[in-house]
């Protein structure tokens, strides 16, 4: 039986990885080092509605250069449809424009933003005060009593907002503050009462980032003019806190509408959202050549999708750790690659979070469990049963920690579920046959495989190599063929098989 | 530097012919074991059927049972029998077997002098059944076989259990072998790793060449006290002519027979392993892998009784328990 097949795969792939990788290098000039780098955010809006057989002209607000933030490039994808960019004082706007639509309809929009602390907003005038509709009785006394309490209570401008935002939405809310929000949302309500007491404010739409994630909304801010500081400033609607967050991107400042759509229902915006890096050239100059073989990768799918492949293209990693644990050092595990699925959990809930829910939830599970051994169930209901304790186990430490205090402990919500059970399961039955020890040995074991998957596959090289070079994985594939194939001892054998040797020193 | 006194060199590992966990995967088992033959291995019952056609003793069937709705009726099968052996059909490493040794006033005693009730008996079926013990948790049969009367000559070597002889046949050829002797550690199960005592068999005579507790040497049974060093397997030719004949059996290359020797039968094949174990090199204080190299240069179809004069011939090595101890005579 030749081996000269297999060498010639192993090869192959190694070459092919290599040049793939090399060639995305240097056509790109994507570093092999994730330092040295701009922050670029991609945001991807997708607009869904449903067409009324008739003329559609559908208006999105688009974001400007602002503090933090520059606007890179800009893409939009609408099979059929008229585009026009326009631009006011008031900020852009994109027009998607057809004569006649029927059905569900799709138009993307995708824009990459360059994270640049240096920015700054474009001077803005403030708007001047809108009109004031006059409130109706009761509404009326209502409103002017709560502007009077936070007007007595307040210095200038912004201490005057921060005040009004806590009577009406913290917990100082009292009775004229509900009566008022039975008539309007809160950040309407805020502004039109800052309006009334002669403040320039308006509420505008902000974009919360977050890397890889999908299916977000755009959510409400309020902006009050600072007339002395000539400048906008913004407050957190629920909390009354001042300032912008970090990562926080504006997206529609003027006042109006994010989405406009005539001719159409159910229309709604969703963004999802990425965050990479670039080297400062290259993200200046941005390229997207044209779509030819060799750039055919994952970078050219929605950046939805990109999301979820940049999670994927980390399994690998994981699966090549325990490879390497189980072949090259002869670790025991409960459940192959249960490890890389906890791993997986650990990078949602960090490490030590990770660790201690994890431990919790298996500890708890196990003197369930074990109860339920009494009861002489069925397989299948058994481990069924198991499923429905680690979700109540979950719930039950997910409101505690919330309760608590610790918002860490939310995150436990990200384990698998179906996976834990089976491990509780195995590690029970386990118990049983062959003792504590063996559990402690094989659940150490998994542990010490998933902490190493998961420091392999956080670290932020290893982040930047596996999504930004695509050959990388074949170089992965091949070194896990090898490893299939390696005859030697394992580490732990020399330590096993010990006691064989010692008979052959002369004694 | 005390914590490396437990570890080795792999170049000394290689000295000794040790076979490592990857080697036994990859040349071994992936090389001379096909896939579609491991059924026959890992279910019991088909094992034992067989074993019945190619004139290979087993302990006798009193029955099998397949369904929830037949543990009901499982009593009636037991009737009247003294002994017997509930064992999971696709079982591994010894899990689920349960002994019972003998039924008095409805009370069924286990080796331990442990007593269960019918119903005891039933959950442990039922759970057999939904695939408690089987590999992948797969549904499962439970085959119930007569107990067996394991031979006298061997009873002061074994406490409780009944001490079973691993015999690993390299395609046809025996080519080590060892006896595990259960122990009060091992609660009465002849699982090494559990603390069973494995002694390692000359494939010449099948008498006791060294004995091994936890990976330790050691002399004598740690429960009963007896000398290891005058262990001799009654009945050693047949039983190497059943394990060798195991071969043409399942077509298997690498293949672990787990046999016992009873008192009116002579040797039986209890069951077969497709997976053997690593352990049985450190009972008999040598690596396999000289052994395997000299049969994989022997040509195939030599016929079983030649295949166990070779082995005999060229694995003889003398004890290390008796009073001389000599370094392992060079085999190949």
């Amino acid at each position: 039986m030749s081996r000269l097949p297999f060498y010639f795969i192993v090869g192959l792939l190694l070459l092919v990885g290599i040049v793939a990788s090399v060639h995305r290098h240097l056509q790109f000039e994507i570093p092999w080092f994730p330092g040295e780098q701009r922050q670029v955010w991609e945001i991807e809006a997708v607009i869904n509605f449903n067409a009324q057989n008739g003329p559609v002209q559908v208006d999105l607000a688009l974001p400007s250069h602002q503090a933090g933030f520059r606007v890179l490039t800009e893409n939009t994808a609408s099979s059929g449809y008229g585009l026009a960019y326009q631009a006011d004082e008031l900020g852009r706007q994109a027009q998607w424009t057809i004569r006649e639509a029927a059905g569900s309809q799709q138009l993307y929009y995708s824009v990459q933003m360059l994270v640049s602390p240096d920015s700054r907003a474009p001077i803005q005038t403030p708007p001047g005060i809108p009109a004031v509709t006059p409130w109706e009785s009761p509404y009326d006394t209502a409103a002017s009593q709560l502007i009077d309490r936070a007007w007595d209570r307040s210095a200038n401008n912004a201490t005057f907002a921060r005040e009004l935002i806590l009577d009406i939405n913290g917990e100082r809310q009292g009775e004229n503050a509900r009566l008022l929000l039975t008539q309007m949302q809160p950040s309407a309500l805020i502004v039109r009462l800052l309006n009334q007491a002669g403040v320039q404010a308006r509420e505008v739409s902000g974009l919360l980032l977050e890397d890889g994630r999908r299916r977000q909304t755009l959510s409400s801010w309020i902006q009050v003019f600072d007339q002395t500081a000539e400048e906008w400033t913004l407050f957190n609607p629920a909390t009354g806190e001042q300032g912008q967050p970090e990562n926080l991107l504006l997206w529609e400042t003027g006042g109006r509408a994010v989405l406009e759509v005539q001719g159409g229902t159910n229309s709604r915006v969703s963004f999802s959202m990425l965050t990479h890096y670039q080297p400062a050239s290259a993200a200046v100059r941005n390229h997207y050549s044209d779509d030819t073989l060799l750039n055919f990768s994952i970078h050219s799918l929605p950046l939805e999708e990109q999301a979820l492949f940049q999670t994927i293209l980390l399994i690998p990693i994981g699966a090549l750790v325990v490879v390497f644990l189980r072949v090259l050092v002869g670790v025991k595990t409960s459940g192959t690659f249960m490890p890389v699925l906890i791993a997986l959990a650990f990078i949602q809930t960090t490490l030590l979070t990770g660790l201690i829910g994890f431990l919790l939830i298996v500890a708890v599970g196990l003197i369930i469990r074990n109860y339920l051994s009494y009861l002489n169930l069925l397989l299948v209901a058994r481990v069924s049963a198991v499923i429905i304790t680690v979700i109540a186990i979950i719930s039950i430490f997910t409101v505690l920690a919330y309760r608590m205090g610790l918002s860490a402990g939310l995150t436990v919500t990200f384990f698998p579920m179906i996976i834990l059970a089976w491990t509780i399961e195995r590690m029970s039955i386990l118990w049983e046959e062959e003792g504590p020890k063996q559990v402690l040995v094989q659940g150490g074991g998994s542990l010490l495989t998933a902490v190493l998957a998961f420091l392999a596959m956080n670290n932020p090289w290893v982040r930047h190599i596996t999504f930004n070079f695509l050959g990388v994985q074949l170089i992965l594939m091949a070194f896990i063929l090898l490893l299939g194939n390696y005859t030697g001892y394992r580490l732990l054998e020399l330590r096993r098989f010990k006691p064989i040797t010692e008979d052959e020193k002369p004694s | 530097m005390s914590w490396l006194k437990n570890w080795t060199w792999p170049t000394r590992l290689r000295d000794k012919g040790i076979v490592g966990m990857n080697r036994r995967n990859i040349r071994y088992i992936g090389r001379y074991n096909a896939r579609r033959l491991y059924p026959l291995v890992d279910d019991k019952l088909k094992t034992k059927l067989l074993a019945q056609q190619y004139g290979i003793t087993t302990p006798e069937l009193i029955g099998t049972v397949t369904t929830q709705f037949g543990v009901k009726h499982m009593s009636d099968m037991l009737d009247g029998h003294q002994g017997f052996v509930v064992k999971p059909a696709k079982g591994s490493g010894g899990k689920g077997i349960l002994v019972i040794e003998k039924v008095e006033n409805g009370l069924f005693y286990k080796p331990s002098g442990a007593s269960l009730t019918m119903e005891d008996i039933e959950r442990h079926v039922s759970n057999l059944l939904s695939g408690l013990y089987s590999l992948g948790g797969s549904p499962d049969v439970a085959v119930i076989e007569t107990l067996i009367n394991f031979d006298e000559s061997l009873l002061e070597y074994t406490y409780e259990g009944v001490p079973d002889i691993r015999v690993i046949v390299f395609k046809g050829y025996p080519v080590m072998a060892m006896m595990r002797l259960s122990t009060a550690a091992s609660d009465g199960k002849a699982n090494l790793h559990q603390g069973a005592v494995g002694v390692g068999l000359n494939i010449a005579t099948g008498a006791a060449l060294r004995g091994v507790q936890f990976d330790r040497p050691c002399y004598s049974h740690p429960d009963t006290g007896h000398d290891l060093a005058s262990l001799v397997v009654p009945q050693w030719e047949t039983l190497l002519h059943l394990a060798a004949g195991c071969y043409e059996m399942t077509g298997l290359g690498y293949l672990g027979t787990d046999m016992v020797l009873d008192r009116k039968h002579g040797p039986m094949l209890l069951e077969l392993n497709a997976r053997p174990g690593l352990a049985i090199q450190m009972t008999n204080g040598e690596g396999l892998r000289r052994r395997l190299d000299l049969i994989e240069r022997q040509p195939d179809n030599v016929p079983v009784a030649k295949r166990v004069a070779f082995a005999q011939h060229h694995f003889a090595r003398k004890s290390e328990l008796v009073d001389n101890p000599d370094t392992p005579s060079a085999t190949a």
